[in-house]
């Protein structure tokens, strides 16, 4: 099952469930989703609950989150988390704070979702990767899926929270298709947030990743794997709050650890982790600095071999790794 | 017969004279509440319209409970408002305090006309929508001076007040106003008839989200009031200096809109409840403008005079009061008697004095709940504090 089809399942039985969730975004209803995430709800579910809307991301992220505080669970779709900037404010002011502000009398049962970071040839103005800002934010909780598990269980936890979420996904995943069990069929299947998992056991070295990333992981893994380098790959699955304790203890056991993201280096994902690694148990059971590979820091160019080289690939991952092991 | 006498009466007797004449009328020691007119008939000054062929229509009746209870809510407020001021030169409110002294009429007038079933979100001059939602002046006061008794538990302040079917409160200028469109959509979805009254002032007027957000309710006909509160100033400029045009109620352009005399509450009333009529009929929103001014600067860092003379400000209060304006209409028509008003003030004084008395002895909330609703329905966890070792407990 594709990222897309698991998506679009996902909305499909959170949409029938609960009368009060619907979707909203530019494109969603009759264009079927600019990515075809949403392809058949609006002939399904009708106008009331998938509406398209002008392109007014601040008016429609404000409009989503005053429909959640008054009852309703909408979820909001970014075209692309790039566009979410001009929406920003409804995000982090009118959504991630009002609970706290509030002191809990008023919950904002909201899902952002669209599609996050790099894509193929877009250029930086549509590139850019929000986990750190985003995850910056107390109030939030911020997920980014890599498999169609993923993907499925952490939209349907995330429709079902009663807080702000930000899922971040990625375009060039969408079309990616992924191995589903039978408890991933399930309509009542979700993916607790604030989970990490390990996709891969390994004893050498710690690789964590979210999203996209996750998955030249596990190439890299292959990779290493074939000269003897045994690597653990943790999927983060979720930003905020993170699963720092899957981390530490895979750390402690191999001693090394290699984080991947695809945002930019300074204040990123990475970033976070390592602090969170010194400040714990797991810093004296590292043999080497943790090692990050990230996205480079400038803004995405176009031309392919310099897009190819602004983002983490395989090759980076497996030279990070046998720098933390010194081979 | 007799109320038409007194409806004429109160034409002819305004300003000083009209007080002389009622002082004497009142010379009597006791007076009978069978003596009083249990309702009377004013007329209101029309509205302007934008895109309606009718408006509004151009006399009220007010009863004598309601001209009562609107007495006794708008000087509530007020004395609320300049309690604050008090508490906050004595440095026991800090940060920001954006006081509603003269805009009462509105928000009474608001509340006067619609449902508590319906819904209200406003910005950060919120106060006296705080009170007339429901939420208590101690609650108020105690918030505003950051104690656990406050109704936001010391977490909010003065920008972040709320209560059922009242959403703030809001820091952010013109951000309400999406919000509110989006409370309209929920009752549209509902189907329950309930609207949703979303205001912002004359500076927010200029936000580009509420264009975006004027198309949208308009396109998907949102059952939302939107109202400008024109009080001349956003912050320190002047209506003229900020906007291109300065007819808040015709900026919803293809949404048909309505200026009112927002010091006069039955004129606010009477606009409002024409609007909430509309947009429960499913017309799609409105947008109103309430022209209204206020006594304070723009918050309490603001003395108010540096862009306006205090000659201006004068002059709005001798002759354009809310309060005033209520309580002549309201003596004059012999809806109630000077001495009962009088009594009512004795009452909210004493009300505002206790409550401040609550607001500054009440405890501030207790340092173990600083991390506590940061989520809504979660099972507890733990918070970062200022460093790695300080922890806190965080529950819904």
């Amino acid at each position: 099952v594709t990222v897309r089809d698991a998506l679009n399942q996902a909305l499909d039985e959170e949409l029938e469930r609960d009368e009060r969730v619907f979707l909203l975004g530019e494109e969603v209803a009759q264009y079927d989703g600019a990515y075809k995430i949403s392809r058949g709800l609006w002939k399904k579910y009708g106008d009331k609950r998938v509406i398209d809307t002008p392109i007014s991301e601040m008016g429609f992220a404000g409009i989503a989150v005053g429909a959640a505080m008054a009852g309703l669970r909408p979820v909001c779709e970014f075209m692309t988390f790039n566009f979410s900037m001009q929406a920003i404010d409804q995000v982090i002011n009118s959504a991630a704070k009002t609970c706290y502000m509030s002191a809990g009398s008023i919950a904002v049962p909201i899902v952002f979702r669209g599609p996050n970071g790099a894509s193929a040839g877009v250029a930086a103005q549509h590139s850019q990767c929000f986990a750190a800002w985003y995850g910056h934010c107390p109030g939030l909780k911020v997920v980014s899926p890599w498999s169609s598990e993923d993907a499925k269980g952490l939209l349907k936890a995330s429709i079902r929270d009663d807080n702000p979420v930000v899922m971040l996904e990625s375009e060039l995943l969408y079309g990616v298709p992924f191995e589903m069990s039978e408890q991933a069929q399930s309509k009542d299947f979700v993916i607790p947030i604030g989970k990490a998992k390990v996709e891969r056991p390994g004893t050498h070295v710690t690789l964590v990743a979210h999203s996209r990333p996750v998955g030249h992981c596990i190439e890299a893994a292959a990779v290493l794997s074939k000269e003897g380098v045994e690597c653990e790959v943790i999927n983060l699955r979720t930003i905020r709050p993170m699963d720092i304790e899957t981390v530490e203890a895979s750390v402690v056991k191999t001693n090394h650890l290699v984080t991947v993201e695809g945002g930019w280096p300074q204040f990123g994902v990475g970033a976070e982790i390592c602090a969170r690694i010194m400040e714990g148990p797991a810093f004296n059971y590292l043999d080497a600095p943790a090692v990050r590979v990230t996205g480079a820091d400038v803004p995405m160019p176009y031309a392919k071999i310099l897009e190819d080289n602004s983002i983490p690939q395989v090759k980076d991952i497996v030279f990070a790794v046998k720098k933390a092991l010194n081979i | 017969m007799r109320k038409m006498l007194l409806a004429a009466l109160s034409r002819v007797l305004q300003g000083p004279a009209a007080a002389g004449r009622t002082a004497a009328r009142v010379m009597v020691a006791s007076r009978n509440y069978g003596d009083f007119a249990s309702e009377a008939t004013f007329e209101i000054k029309p509205c302007d319209l934008h895109r309606l062929e009718k408006g509004p229509g151009t006399t009220a009746v007010m009863t004598r409970e309601e001209g009562l209870q609107y007495y006794k809510t708008m000087q509530t407020i007020r004395r609320m408002e300049l309690k604050s001021d008090q508490l906050y030169k004595q440095k026991i409110i800090r940060g920001f305090c954006h006081l509603y002294d003269g805009q009462e009429a509105c928000c009474v007038g608001i509340e006067a006309a619609i449902n508590p079933t319906d819904h209200v979100i406003t910005a950060y001059r919120a106060h006296g929508f705080t009170f007339t939602r429901g939420v208590s002046v101690r609650e108020i006061l105690a918030e505003l001076t950051g104690r656990k008794g406050g109704c936001a538990k010391g977490k909010g302040g003065s920008m972040h007040m709320y209560t059922k079917n009242f959403y703030g409160g809001n820091g952010i200028v013109g951000a309400q106003v999406p919000l509110g469109a989006g409370v309209a959509l929920a009752c549209k979805y509902f189907g329950k008839n309930e609207i949703c009254v979303a205001l912002y002032g004359d500076g927010a007027a200029n936000q580009g989200q509420i264009f975006e957000t004027y198309n949208m309710a308009a396109l998907w006909k949102l059952p939302c009031i939107f109202v400008c509160e024109n009080n001349r100033y956003g912050m320190g400029t002047s209506v003229e200096r900020a906007a291109a045009s300065t007819d808040y109620y015709k900026r919803g352009y293809f949404i048909p809109g309505l200026r009112v005399d927002g010091m006069d509450i039955l004129c606010v009333r009477e606009a409002v409840k024409f609007a909430a009529d509309y947009c429960r009929a499913g017309n799609g929103p409105l947008v109103m403008e309430l022209q209204t001014y206020r006594y304070h600067g723009h918050s309490m860092s603001d003395p108010g005079i540096s862009y306006r003379t205090r000659e201006e400000i004068q002059e709005v209060r001798s002759k354009s009061d809310p309060i005033t304006l209520l309580k002549d209409r309201m003596v004059n028509n012999n809806l109630a008697s000077v001495e009962e008003l009088k009594e009512i003030d004795v009452a909210v004084r004493k009300e505002i004095e206790e409550a401040a008395q609550f607001a500054t002895t009440d405890p501030e909330p207790p340092l173990e709940e600083l991390g506590h609703h940061i989520y809504f329905n979660e099972p507890p966890f733990e918070v970062r504090g200022p460093n790695q070792w300080i922890k806190y407990k965080s529950v819904s």
